[in-house]
Formats: C-alpha cells, structure tokens, sequence
C-alpha cells in the first residue's frame, strides 16, 4: 500500500507579535492607565497609597460576585439572582445574630450556607429542567430570594453590627495601608484565577461553554459542573454580603440593588463574553478595577450618575463590538 | 417504449467551474438535459452534485462556463431568476412550513393576489387540481405537519408544477421514502415526463436509477467523468467511473481472527424510539449496523454510548454486566462512540486541534486536579500525526479543518482514551472520497489492533465492503444479521422488513 509519508505537526506554542498585542487585555490595561491618569488630575491626593486604597475599597466589595460571574459566563450562562442572594443571605446572618442570638462568626457561616444553598439551587432547577433558560429561571429566583428577605425582615433594617469591632473591620481594618477586603480579594481572585486555568475543572468550563455536547460526548458531567457553578455564584454572593453588611453595620431587604448588571459589565468588559467559552480570568480582573476606578473618578468630581451610566455603557458597547471589529483588520493585512 | 425522433436539448452546461475558498467544488463539468427526459445524476458525497443543483437553480454563481436554456446563454443571478425561467428545485429535506396549509406552502411567494388581496378560494381550488393531478390522497386544507414525508414531497411537486416548471431537479428524495412510497414518487416521475417536464434526478439509490433515469451523467472530485446510456452501463462500471477504482481496492479489509466478546447488548429498549435490540461484538471484528433512515440506529449507539438512557436492557463488557448512564461511564469502560454529526457532537471548531483530541483524558494526562499542558501537546502531536492530520501545528483551529481532516481529529481523540470497543456513526459521512479511502485504512488497522469495532453506516457499499458481519435494523428494531457475501439487495429487503427472526 502506497503509505504518504506522514507529516510532522508542531506542537511549539505559536507566537506571533501581532496576535500578542492584538490582545483584548492590552487594550483593556491601556483604559485602566488612561482612567488613572484621570483620576490623578482631578485628585492630587489620588495617587499615593492611602489615596488608591481607598478608591479600591469603594468597589471591590460587590467585586467578588464578578469572580464567580466569570465561571458562570464562562460556561455560556448567566445568573441575575446575584443581588437577591446577597440581600436574603446578609439579612438571614443579621437576623440569625439579632433575633436568634447566634454568635458572630457562625453567624457569618450561616450567611455563607445560605447563599450557597440559593446558587445551588439555581443549579438545581436548571440541571433538572435542562430547557429552561438561566436568564428566566435566575430572574425568577432573584424576586423570589428578595420576597422572602422582605417576608423575613419586612421593610425594617437589623443592625448594631458596628459594635463588633472585629466584623466591621472585615470592611475597615488594615494591614499597614492595606485593607483586609483587599487582601482577601486578592487571595480569592489568585484561587479563582488558577482554578479556571490550571485546572481540568476550569478547562472543562470551557469546553462546556465552547460546545455543550461536544463537551457531553468528550465525557464530561456538564450537569454537575453547571451544578458546582452556579452554587460558588451563591458562595460568592454571600461574601459579598458579609463585606457589604460590615462597611454598612446593618442590613435591610433592598440592599445591593442592581449590582448583578455591575458584576455583569465588569465581567463583559473584561472580554468574558456571554456567549460562552471565551474570556481569560487576567481581563476579568482588569476590568473589574477599570470600572470600579471610573466610577470613583467620576465620583469624585461629582459627575451626576445618569451621566456615569452614559459612559459605562458606552464603554460596554465598544467591548462587545471590539472582538467584531478584529477579524476584518486581520483579513486586510493578511 | 417506442424510439422517437430525438428530442431537443432544453439545458446544456458547458465547462462550468465553480470556486469556493480553497476547494473546486466543480471543475470544468458539462451536462445537458433532453426535453421529456428522465437524467440521473450520481457521483459519492462531495463530487460536486449539489453545487452543479445550485448553479443551475442560481443559488451559486459559476466562475466560468455556459448555461443555455432553450439555446440562448444565460446568466442566473438569483433563485428567482431561475425560477421564473421554470427551473423549480425539490431538495433532499422538505423545505416546507410545517405549520401552514399545503395550498399555502403550494403558493408561498407567488401567492395569487387580486388588488392586493389573496384569492384563497382560487388558491385552494388550484392546489387541489394539482394535487389530483399528482393522484395525492389529502387536501389543500391539511397542515403540512400532519402529512407524512413522501405527501410533503407530493407538495413540493406540487409547488414545482403551479410555477409551471419546465426543468424539476429532484435531489435524493427517496432517501427517506419507503418502498412504496418510492413506487409513488418513481409513477408520478414518470408522468411529469411524458407531459414533457425534464427531470434531474439525484440519488444514491442504483436501484432509482435503473427505475427511472434514461441516461446517467457521473461526477468524481468536482469532475465531469461521462454520461451514459442508462441501458448500456453495468452497475460495475458504473461504480467504477463514480469512485474511480473497483471497489474490492477501495475497502483495504485485512482477514482477522476473532477474539473475545468485548461488547454485548441484551434486550436493549428505548420506548418511542426501540425495542429488544441484542447484539454483540468481538475484539478484532467489525460490526457492520445498517438500515434506512429512522431505523434507530444512531439511538441505539447512544444509548450504549450512555449519552442517552435506554429504558431496558442490559450491556456486558468483557461479559460482565455495566451500568452505563454517562458517556464518561462508558469511556470508563472502554467504550468510545465517534457521534455522527462531527462539526456539533465531536469537536470544538474554535478549539485547536490539540485540545480538542486531548479533552476527554485531560484528567489522565494530568494529576487529576491540575492540567499538564506540556503532556497534553506531546499526546496530541503524537495521535494527529499517527493519523495523518493534514495541518501545520496542533495550534491550528479544528474550524479551519476540511471535512476529512476533521474526522481525523475526532478519531485521534477517540485513540487518546483507552478503549476496546468503538462506534463509528456514519464515519465517512460528508467526506471527499480520497479521504474516505483513508479513514477506512484506519478502520481496519483499528480492528488489526484488536478495537472491537462497531459501524454504522448508510452507504452499503462501504458496510458490505468493511465489515465481517452485518447487522440490519428496521424502525427501530433488528431485521436480521447478514455476513458480507450478501448482496445490496439481501440488506434492502431486511432494512425494510419489520417482522423477520434475525438469524446469525
């Protein structure tokens, strides 16, 4: 039999400058520096430790909501009951301290269940009834959670947390200059970060998201994963909630209003598109601080907030067209 | 039939060329159709067919070549064009609104209109002529929906003939036809014909074409091969000119010794879909699964496969009883499944070539938790150039990929887990035929190796050629097992009989 004579195929990792900088991050980081030499004009006291330590602090605490969003829009879906989840889990902590009389920190793992139980159960209905759409199942889920927060707590709001020195530092204490929320930020993004690319687990997202039943047929439980995501979208949640309840000192139904389009724009802009598979955790994290500093920026010199959404959105906008943009720039100069 | 004077040519194609990025899908090919006549167009998948269909009903625009209709060149800019010069093309899937009327769906587009307003009542009447005509047995009134495939097809007929077609291209519709129902559609072809409509009729089937056609034109690779009076070419040669070699060279089939039972299927059922299917495999034997469209094969495999639960039955591996409810259940056990739709169920097109072939054994090739990328590429590099993966790096994009190549990657990410036993759905499906040759080389190396391997396979031919038994279904239940000596003919009249004792 006339054989061919076999090929060889490289396996050396393709580099070439152009797709390099091509990258969706560098862009991204070129925003970020331009909106922190903004920042700096409008403040002088912007750019020294304190100063840039107090701009992250005023972001970072609904931040960690996006670390979880990125998986969830990694594998092609989208949970909105976010906001809901923080509102229902911070005010079953608050009264679980209050009215049930429960010490501090098992109060705050009772926050954590309860936001986890919320996400899984999200996981749950969407694993079981695989037809149903997240978007309609989580908007179902997201006025249900803030019913039973109002059913719990009516339209009061628990507190006196600000007497716990040791919780209201959660939000307020430091390290030298640096605030605690910012170091367990950063710890989670690392944990995160590594888990969605170094992990079979994180590469699995992807082919999830990339092609569902490719995935199915390539043996991977894509229900069990979707399962396990939508459940640390709750965890997360919860630790929203846990920062949110320690920098306010109490806690009411209506809390975290509109945060899961925040989270959801910080993720977009990051280049985590919503239709799946695509996105790297380094993009996410760029965005989250380009967005939260914006708004600080703009905070600060007292720009009205119709006029900020004008902008955020604009800015979304150039995202999602962006990588529509590319591939025509790449055929002429090809 | 009496010999008439010859009559005139209505169509002529010459040196028709027609490019798409990377392919010549049509190479300078010539075709001509008679007034009246009956003309049957074969070739394998990929030798350019359905693009000569489309460039004679204007949907592709040839880079080079003539069409005359009626003598006078010329040039189809769109599908209206065409149609307005009564060329009505009747495609392989019913192209119908299910949830419309037949006198509907018989107008859409050319709706009778008067001051702006529908004429149902003339366009219920109409419908109903032509269906008569066509010698249907249901109504203008009846929703498409409730109408079987071979009525659906009635319809495009009668959509063809209410734009008074001159020229009715007919591309595979008997695919999905039963026995009679062909019988049907081969009585009312032959009435279009003695009414003077010319025909172009596209099949697979040989037994079509014998039936019908007076002359038959070949294609191979996007090339004109010839065409021939259909009374005066033996299906022999006819093969020969439509893959361009015999067909004992086509099928590389090395003589095995059958090893031990690697699979068995008892009693599998899945209601609505099959019931009671046993069979078994061994190591070194190819399986050969046959039947006509909705025979349930593909269920069958996926259930094996765990992709989708059966709801009784029980599967042996190594004569040991399994529970399979995931395809990770089955990989675990050996069982690989190549999924007939390779584009949507076996790869990532925007995935690299490498990851896709090492995705199901990212857990095996690192420490369970963590990724071991460098493992990962040397495996895929290894695997993509066992299989003679046409590319440059296991970097490139699946996407990028032709048909063939792409087959490659789906088997080479099956050979990356450890298997004993694979299912191949339809796994030369929409692949050029040079390629075909390829794939069936692997299959049979595969089998050398010791792979149990189970086929499915439409084409028969290629499951006559390839396997050491034959297992025929019919709706969804077994008809009978053959061995290879059987004949075309011996696996047709099992594919359609639904009540046979199959017998070893």
């Amino acid at each position: 039999m006339n054989q061919p004579e076999l090929r060889k195929i490289s396996a050396d990792t393709p580099f070439s400058l152009k797709t390099f900088f091509l990258k969706w991050e560098w862009f991204l980081l070129l925003i970020f520096i331009g909106i922190n030499v903004m920042n700096s004009l409008i403040s002088p006291y912007y750019l020294s430790v304190n100063g840039l330590f107090t701009a992250t602090n005023s972001f970072l605490e609904k931040a960690f909501i996006a670390l979880s969003m990125v998986f969830v829009l990694i594998i092609g879906e989208i949970d909105i009951s976010v906001a809901s989840i923080v509102a229902l889990s911070s005010v079953v902590m608050a009264e679980s301290y209050n009215k049930l009389g429960l010490p501090m920190g098992l109060a705050l793992v009772v926050c954590l269940l309860v936001g986890s139980l919320c996400g899984f159960l999200n996981g749950l209905i969407l694993t079981r009834f695989r037809e149903l759409a997240p978007m309609i199942v989580t908007l179902g889920t997201q006025i249900l959670y803030r019913g039973i927060a109002l059913i719990i707590l009516g339209d009061q709001a628990s507190g006196g947390f600000t007497s716990i020195k040791w919780y209201s530092n959660f939000y307020w204490g430091k390290i030298g200059p640096v605030p605690y929320m910012f170091i367990a930020f950063a710890v989670l993004a690392v944990i995160m970060g590594f888990i969605l690319h170094k992990t079979t687990f994180g590469k699995r997202l992807y082919a999830i998201g990339s092609n569902r039943v490719a995935a199915k047929y390539a043996g991977i439980r894509v229900e069990r994963s979707r399962l396990v995501v939508y459940t640390l979208s709750g965890l997360f949640s919860a630790i929203t909630a846990i920062f949110l309840v320690a920098r306010m000192g109490s806690t009411r139904p209506n809390v975290a209003i509109g945060y899961e389009l925040d989270v959801i724009s910080m993720c977009v802009l990051g280049g985590i598109l919503t239709d799946g598979g695509k996105g790297n955790f380094v993009g996410a994290v760029i965005s989250i601080f380009t967005i939260g500093l914006l708004r600080y920026g703009l905070g600060l010199i007292n720009v009205q907030s119709q006029l900020m959404m004008v902008i955020i959105g604009a800015l979304l906008i150039i995202a999602v067209m962006a990588p529509h943009l590319k591939p025509k720039r790449r055929l002429k100069s090809d | 039939m009496t010999v008439q004077k010859e009559p005139e040519t209505i169509l002529e194609l010459k040196g028709i060329t027609k490019l798409f990025p990377g392919v010549r899908a049509l190479d300078s090919v010539h075709f001509d159709l008679k007034k009246g006549e009956i003309h049957s167009l074969m070739g394998e998948n990929g030798a350019g067919k359905s693009t000569l269909i489309k460039v004679i009903s204007g949907v592709h625009h040839p880079d080079a070549g003539h069409i005359i209709l009626d003598g006078k060149e010329r040039v189809f800019r769109g599908t209206k064009e065409a149609r307005d010069a009564g060329i009505a093309t009747i495609y392989q899937h019913v192209t119908s609104y299910p949830h419309l009327s037949v006198a509907e769906n018989i107008f859409t587009g050319h709706e009778l209109v008067k001051n702006g307003i529908i004429q149902w009542k003339e366009m219920y009447r109409r419908s109903d002529e032509l269906l008569h005509e066509l010698g249907a047995d249901f109504k203008s009134t009846d929703e498409i929906e409730a109408l079987s495939v071979a009525q659906q097809q009635m319809v495009e007929i009668a959509k063809a003939l209410a734009l008074d077609s001159r020229i009715i291209i007919m591309d595979e519709p008997t695919a999905a036809l039963t026995k009679q129902e062909s019988e049907q559609l081969y009585l009312i072809t032959e009435r279009l014909r003695d009414k003077g409509t010319s025909v172009i009729f596209i099949s697979h089937r040989f037994e079509d074409m014998y039936r019908l056609a007076s002359r038959v034109t070949v294609f191979r690779d996007a090339k004109y091969i010839g065409t021939y009076r259909v009374d005066e070419i033996s299906k022999r040669d006819l093969i020969k000119a439509m893959v361009g070699r015999e067909t004992s060279e086509m099928f590389p089939k090395i003589e095995l010794e059958r090893g031990e039972e690697a699979l068995r299927v008892e009693n599998l059922s899945l209601t609505g879909y099959f019931h009671d299917v046993s069979f078994n495999v061994h190591r070194g034997e190819i399986l050969g699964v046959t039947g006509l469209v909705g025979a349930r094969r593909t269920e069958v495999m996926e259930c094996v496969f765990g992709a989708r639960l059966p709801s009784s039955g029980t599967i042996y591996v190594k004569g040991e009883a399994v529970q399979i409810r995931h395809p990770q259940d089955a990989m675990d056990h050996g069982i690989g499944l190549l999924t007939e739709d390779r584009q949507y169920q076996g790869l990532i097109l925007d995935w690299t070539i490498g990851s896709n072939i090492t995705l199901p054994i990212i857990s095996e090739l690192g420490n369970g938790i963590l990724t071991n990328e460098r493992a990962e590429r040397s495996k895929a590099k290894t695997l993509a150039e066992k299989l003679n993966v046409k590319a440059q790096s296991i970097f490139d994009k699946a996407k990028s990929l032709s048909g063939g190549n792409q087959q490659k990657v789906v088997v080479a990410k099956l050979l990356a887990s450890d298997l004993d036993v694979i299912i191949l759905d339809e796994p030369t499906k929409g692949v050029d035929v040079g390629a075909k040759a390829q794939i069936y080389e692997i299959i049979s190396q595969l089998a050398g190796q010791g792979y149990a391997i189970v086929m499915v396979s439409s084409e028969m031919p290629e499951i006559l050629g390839m396997s050491d038994r034959i297992m025929v279904m019919c709706e969804g239940r077994v008809s009978g097992f053959l061995t290879p000596d059987a004949t075309q003919e011996d696996i047709l009249h099992l594919a359609m009989t639904k009540d046979t004792e199959g017998e070893e």
